[in-house]
């Protein structure tokens, strides 16, 4: 199944090599990875999505977790979390696919970042199913190029946000 | 190197000196590692080492310069594997580095506690393809526990102080430390050693008191309880908590390669090594048994062989320091992520004691059907009689390092270790050219002990220049080569599974006697067991380094043998010619 694991780490050069590193020599794919700051300046958030069983996932999170680098590991797979992706999307136009495309755009509540005579370039945000229904719907006119980030997810309010990492008991999942 | 390099030297900069408490990176790097307790280093110089050096040549800590930076960090491992205290080695930036590579893989597989040191060029060059730049934190990301580069000298303390405590706490391992060549010779505060605070660094330590008392009760129902421990015992020091326990509940003990001498061969409930190369009573009694309880151990493919047939009744209790260890080969039932030694202590206030009389007799039934042996040599020597006598010899008190192949495993089979750290081998990596300057480091470690390397003639080719270091440095180790005039174990399975066609492994050697005489050591030969005793009493009354060359039988073989891809119920015990 699909993997979400939202990881914790200190944010330091070559960290990113270390976690990517990891998954390649480890046999896990990444599907994506997103990486960023997280509530404090010295750490980042990164986003893995990745695909396994429950066992190959409980060694994606020790694995991880045996970095010295990595301050917190979450399979947040099976809860309920908001997940986003923004991709950026040129799509080729003439003059008569103007109007169907707009009507197409309307309701995934898009930004139009870009207009050319020829094509144009939008923006969408949302969980990766509504991106990739739009790519679908798109892909008819001649989609030119994608942009996507990749998903980044918080796990929804009211789980354990409130204890700081340092403090965090220890719980290996097993 | 250019000339304007050595102007960067202690030397250079008279002026530094005089300001209190400022100093040289290159010297607070030696203040912090004397306050980290080290006493040694094994390293060999270059340009980007150079202000390290110099700094060395003032500080009060041994330098053991070594023929090949292969053979320093072998060394360190073998200093390491001897104490349990991490060894240090030091090499210059680029080949020093990439050197050191298959030495850093080594210890990172059998969880041996090393620092390694690494020059780096200048920081202002780093990334531009600079003369001997090699990018030895990319390299070793994935063979090292950790790895630091130093960017700003202000980071020194807490890195050497992090450094040790991560290599030496939680499952042991390599940490390496990559220098520029300006931090170490530009000015830097002198100052204490911090406190370690590698943030997000954990170590499992206290079990569960829960989880323990589930554990001793599956432990007391048992009616074939097995003990399968590894290396972590050692590297716990959990040696004597383990003979308690296994005596206290009288339960079977089987040892991986790595756990030779946590429990003491002999022993009534020393079942004896497990695996490919196993004996035939453990290998019955792993497969038999109905709870297993496996400790500091990793399930590796060379003790478990196929897996749907490895140890297919038992409930399983796995003790280990690493989680991710754990259902990582072998799913398990307890999964007990904690200090093997805490655990054992935890148990031994439990009831655990298990009903396994008639378990101890049937096991006691596999040593008689098959015990360890070997056909003894009509004429010539045979290799395990050498090792036999060796022992002797030692009243198996020596240290013993070995190289690989088949030797290692006669080594592991046929001396008897009784105690920890008296056994280094290259288990996980199996590395070649390991043994000798693995017994260097150990003999350097313990001046006072016996150390013997028991190599085979191929592998001590590999890191034979290590002869002028131990001479040099009056290391009087003994090293006894069974020279079967071949890659033995590769002849081995050339002969099982691909019909006796001997591609290049037949291997010729110097002559060994004039070797030692060149370098300056004892050389010795000997060729039937007369004259194996002789030579080997004469080379542990010499005061000095010695090479001793048996010429054994070429084509004799390791039995028991898993063969790839069996069960260890599987072993083929003898092997009769097509
Ligand atoms: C560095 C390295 N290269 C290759 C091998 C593969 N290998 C394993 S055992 C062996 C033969 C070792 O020969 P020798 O040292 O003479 O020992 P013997 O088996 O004859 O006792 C080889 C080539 C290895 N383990 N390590
Ligand atoms: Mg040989």
């Amino acid at each position: 199944m699909e993997r979400i694991l939202s990881v914790i780490v200190n944010d330091r050069p070559g960290v990113l090599a270390r976690v990517a590193g990891l998954f390649s020599r480890r046999g896990f794919n990444i599907e994506s990875i997103t990486v960023g700051s997280a509530e404090e300046p010295t750490y980042s958030r990164m986003t893995i999505v990745s695909h396994g069983d429950d066992a190959m996932a409980q060694q994606m999170v020790v694995q991880l977790m045996k970095l010295v680098d990595v301050i917190d590991v979450h399979d947040i797979s099976r809860e309920k979390v908001v997940s986003r992706e923004l991709a950026l999307i040129k799509v080729r136009i003439a003059k008569e696919t103007r109007m169907e495309i707009s009507h197409i755009l309307e309701p995934f509540r898009v930004s139009i970042v870009d207009v050319g005579h020829t094509s144009m370039s939008v923006e969408v945000t949302g969980d990766t199913e509504k991106v990739d229904a739009l790519i679908g719907l798109l892909s008819p006119y001649g989609v030119l190029a994608i942009a996507r980030t990749g998903v980044t997810a918080l796990v929804r309010s009211g789980i354990s946000e409130a204890d700081s990492y340092d403090e965090r008991q220890t719980a290996w999942p097993m | 190197m250019s000339a304007s390099q050595t102007f960067e030297t202690i030397q250079a900069h008279p002026e530094k000196r005089k300001m209190p408490k400022v100093s040289l990176g290159a010297e607070l790097l030696c203040d912090l590692l004397i306050q980290a307790g080290v006493d040694t280093i094994f390293g060999y110089p270059g340009g980007a080492v150079l202000p390290i050096y110099d700094a060395l040549f003032d500080a009060p800590l041994r330098h053991i310069l070594t023929r090949h930076e292969q053979g320093a960090i072998h060394a360190a491992q073998g200093f390491s594997r001897a104490t349990g205290r991490p060894g240090v080695v030091l090499a210059t930036s680029g080949p020093g580095a990439t050197n050191l590579v298959t030495g850093i893989t080594d210890a990172f597989m059998d969880s041996t506690p090393v620092i390694i040191l690494t020059g780096q060029v200048a920081s202002e060059k780093i990334g531009s393809d600079a003369f001997q730049e090699a990018d030895i934190i990319g390299i070793t990301l994935p063979i090292t526990k950790h790895n630091y580069q130093v960017r700003n000298i202000a980071d020194l303390p807490q890195v050497i102080a992090d450094a040790f405590h991560i290599a030496t706490t939680g499952r042991p391992g390599p940490v390496l430390i990559d220098l520029p060549k300006d931090m170490m010779s530009g000015p830097a505060q002198r100052c204490q050693m911090p406190e370690p605070a590698p943030r997000g660094y954990r170590v499992p330590k206290a079990p569960d008191p829960v989880v323990l008392e589930q554990v001793a009760a599956e432990i007391k129902r048992a009616k074939r309880p097995l003990l399968y421990i590894g290396g972590g015992i050692i590297s716990s020091k959990s040696s004597e908590d383990l003979r308690e326990f296994a005596r206290r509940n009288q339960i079977p003990v089987t040892s991986t390669l790595l756990g030779l001498g946590a429990y003491p061969a002999g022993d009534d409930l020393f079942v004896g090594m497990l695996g490919m190369h196993g004996i035939y009573a453990a290998n019955r009694a792993i497969t038999e048994c109905d709870v297993l309880i496996a400790l500091g151990v990793r399930f590796d493919d060379r003790v478990t062989g196929k897996l749907e047939r490895f140890s297919p009744h038992s409930k399983k209790i796995h003790v280990d320091i690493d989680p991710a260890e754990i259902n990582k080969n072998v799913p398990v039932m307890w999964p007990v992520v904690a200090d093997v030694g805490m655990t054992l202590r935890g148990l031994l206030a439990l009831d655990c004691v298990p009903d396994a009389e008639a378990w101890r007799r049937q096991i006691a039934g596999w040593h008689e059907e098959w015990p360890l042996s070997y056909r003894p040599a009509q004429d010539g020597l045979k290799p395990q009689r050498v090792v036999e006598l060796l022992a002797e010899a030692t009243k198996g008190q020596a240290i013993v390092t070995t190289e690989v192949g088949q030797h290692q495993m006669w080594a592991a089979l046929f001396y008897p270790f009784t105690r920890p750290r008296q056994w280094i081998t290259s288990g996980g990596l199996g590395t070649m050219g390991f043994g000798f300057p693995a017994a260097m480091g150990a003999q350097v470690a313990m001046p006072e002990q016996t150390v013997v390397c028991i190599a085979g003639d191929a592998s001590f080719q590999m890191n034979v220049q290590e002869l002028q270091t131990i001479v040099e440095n009056k290391l009087p180790v003994k090293v006894a080569i069974l020279n079967n005039g071949f890659l033995g174990m590769v002849r081995q399975w050339q002969q099982f599974f691909h019909e006796r066609r001997y591609a290049e492994s037949r291997i010729g050697s110097p002559d060994y006697v004039k070797l030692a005489d060149a370098y300056g050591a004892l050389g010795l030969r000997a060729a039937n067991a007369h004259e194996a005793e002789a030579i080997i009493e004469q080379a542990l009354r010499h005061d000095g380094p010695v090479i001793m060359e048996f010429l054994v039988h070429e084509e004799e073989n390791v039995f028991p043998m898993v063969p790839p891809g069996a069960g260890t119920d599987q072993m083929t015990l003898e092997w009769e010619e097509a």
